[in-house]
């Protein structure tokens, strides 16, 4: 699988920009299953730490030094920060608190990014980010127009995320976890805290988050207030649905189908492509969505 | 100041007819419906065109875009939420997001991305001051008909048969239905209500809010907000929290305007935070 991505950069160096997009999109992916797929937590606020990585890495990049590794690094750490922060606000409560709650912080972000306009530049983005080479054992690279530069570190960032993402999900950590998201009462009456657990995974997903809204400020040069929007929660959920929950290569799966539907359906109709992501949404979740990517079951009934 | 909570309230009552609806989906058959903004955008839309293009008077055009949007509940309840209430919360919520995505793209293809233009006849514009209030005539109007309504639902639930059948539905559905209450046909009544009175709250608010396509998405959030803090197991909960929220986000905007929705958002999470099942719990429902 990670070889196959290595051979698209070779293989496919016009369509970097795309490849590009969908190495970010399966990070940010892979970042909201590990507290969906595997800690059970329904977000819907997840682009608050994709928006605020973004915003992280332009900021350093502009004002601090252009060095995208240490940009990289700063805007982990303070994704990971807001994550610490705001994961007291998802251990309490129903679904519809977390979401609520996930929602919120999102939107605030939102309002924050909106009105202190002299530090982010407002509704107009932030402009005007240079990223300095990337310096690498093999030599200094720039980022040019073509994206491959920036592909290769998208996919570097990502391949390193995957690897430590597996490591996480197969500790003991990880195993608990999903026993958390299947039965919580258990796995507190066994004397392991539930809340520590939940705690640490949230970070761990904020920081991937970070990374990949990081990954977009860098390789464009540009973070806009959309990054904080709805529809990227949304997409990203979706991204993981139709890739699988609970499945590390889920995201990924997720965001190469995910992208190449929205190219195409965007070269067909380009103002109305919701219209068909939503149909396929409901045909969906009518048609049960653990039974996508098995077509021998698609006429089976649900084991009740 | 007193003109503001004014303002303040007739928003919050606004909000209440909103998302009354959802407060009864939630509870009734845990569903979580993030659709429900566009039984409201599409009750908006059914006033614009009725008034448009029919030239039907503006005050006859309200129980019309009722109807409109209950009729419109009701199909899409039989068809395509019965499935959903069994399944997981995920599952509730990218289904919704989906119908959202659908209504949205399909009013701006059928009908336009631009914001609606809503006339509504001279009587009811300006406003006059009683007792050094300025009260808008619209805004009255709001407040008199989302009053009359609340305390109409209220009384619904707690004297009428149907009332006591819905209550025992919310309690406990399998024993309720156990008891011969069809609960099906309890939630399919209830939804095409709720989503009636979505209708008539966005023909309503149309003015106040503005109609646009993105309008469900726009105020979603708020929706949520109203059926998160409230609670979903009363009318006066959800009641509430909606004139709560209309007024902070009314002086807020005026006050600190740039702040904007912040102040809205904070005090929600700081709610949440002390109270995670909603201000108003009724002791003794378990969930």
């Amino acid at each position: 699988m990670l070889a196959a991505l290595v051979v698209s950069w070779i293989a496919l160096p016009g369509r970097a920009l795309l490849l590009n997009e969908i190495a970010i999109l399966a990070l940010f992916a892979l970042s909201l299953d590990l507290i969906l797929g595997y800690a059970g937590i329904v977000s819907l606020g997840h682009a608050a730490f994709f928006g605020f990585g973004a915003y992280a890495a332009a900021l350093f990049a502009k004002l601090a030094m252009p060095d995208p590794w240490i940009g990289m690094g700063v805007a982990i750490a303070a994704s990971a920060a807001l994550g610490a922060l705001t994961s007291v606000l998802i251990l309490r409560g129903s679904d519809l608190t977390r979401l609520m709650v996930t929602l919120g912080v999102a939107a605030i972000l939102y309002e924050l990014a909106n009105k202190f306009d002299g530090l982010t530049g407002g509704a107009d983005g932030l402009q005007g980010v240079v990223m300095g080479p990337l310096v690498t054992p093999f030599g200094r690279f720039d980022f040019d127009i073509e994206g491959r530069v920036a592909y290769a570190y998208s996919l570097f960032v990502l391949i390193v995320a995957l690897l430590a993402a597996r490591q996480v999900v197969h500790s003991p950590l990880g195993v608990s976890l999903q026993a958390l998201r299947d039965n919580r009462l258990r796995v507190a009456s066994i004397g392991l805290s539930v809340n520590a657990r939940l705690v640490a995974v949230y970070v761990f997903a904020a920081a991937l988050a970070g990374a990949a809204g990081a990954l977009v400020a860098q390789t464009s040069g540009f973070a806009s207030l959309d990054l904080f929007d709805f529809h990227r929660s949304a997409d990203v959920m979706l991204v993981l649905v139709i890739g699988g929950t609970g499945y590390l290569y889920g995201g990924l799966f997720g965001a190469i189908v995910f992208k190449l539907l929205h190219d195409v359906i965007s070269a067909w109709t380009p103002q109305y492509w919701n219209f068909w992501m939503g149909l396929f949404l409901v045909a969906l979740m009518l048609v049960g969505r653990e039974r996508l990517l098995s077509p021998r079951q698609w006429w089976r009934k649900v084991p009740q | 100041m007193l003109t503001l909570l004014f303002d303040g309230v007739a928003y919050g009552m606004l909000l209440f007819l909103l998302a009354v609806g959802l407060a009864v989906t939630l509870g009734l058959m845990n569903f979580i419906n993030l659709a429900h903004g566009a039984f409201a955008m599409v009750g908006g839309y059914a006033m614009v065109l009725m008034m448009e293009r029919l030239h039907i008077p503006f005050l006859a055009t309200l129980p019309l875009a009722f109807l409109v949007t209950a009729a419109l509940g009701a199909i899409c309840e039989r068809l395509l939420y019965r499935p959903m209430y069994s399944k997981p919360h995920l599952d509730q919520v990218l289904f919704s997001i989906g119908l959202v995505l659908m209504a949205t793209t399909g009013v701006d293809y059928v009908i336009g991305s631009q914001q609606q233009p809503v006339n509504i006849p001279p009587w009811l514009q300006g406003r006059f001051d009683f007792a050094a209030v300025g009260v808008g005539k619209y805004r009255l109007l709001i407040i008199v008909i989302c009053g009359l309504l609340a305390v109409a639902l209220q009384a619904a639930l707690t004297r009428t048969r149907f009332g006591s059948r819905l209550r025992a539905a919310v309690d406990d559905a399998r024993v309720a239905q156990g008891l011969g209450i069809n609960v099906n046909r309890v939630f399919l009544l209830t939804f095409a209500v709720g989503s009636g009175l979505a209708g008539l709250g966005g023909a309503l608010g149309a003015e106040v809010l503005g109609l646009d396509p993105s309008f469900p998405l726009k105020f979603m959030i708020y929706f949520l907000v109203v059926v998160s803090v409230g609670g979903t197991t009363t009318i006066t909960g959800p009641m509430a929290a909606a004139l709560l929220l209309g007024i902070a986000d009314v002086a807020g905007k005026y006050y600190v305007p740039k702040l904007g929705s912040f102040i809205v958002y904070t005090l929600m999470i700081v709610i949440l935070l002390a109270r995670p099942q909603g201000l108003f719990v009724r002791k003794g429902v378990g969930r």
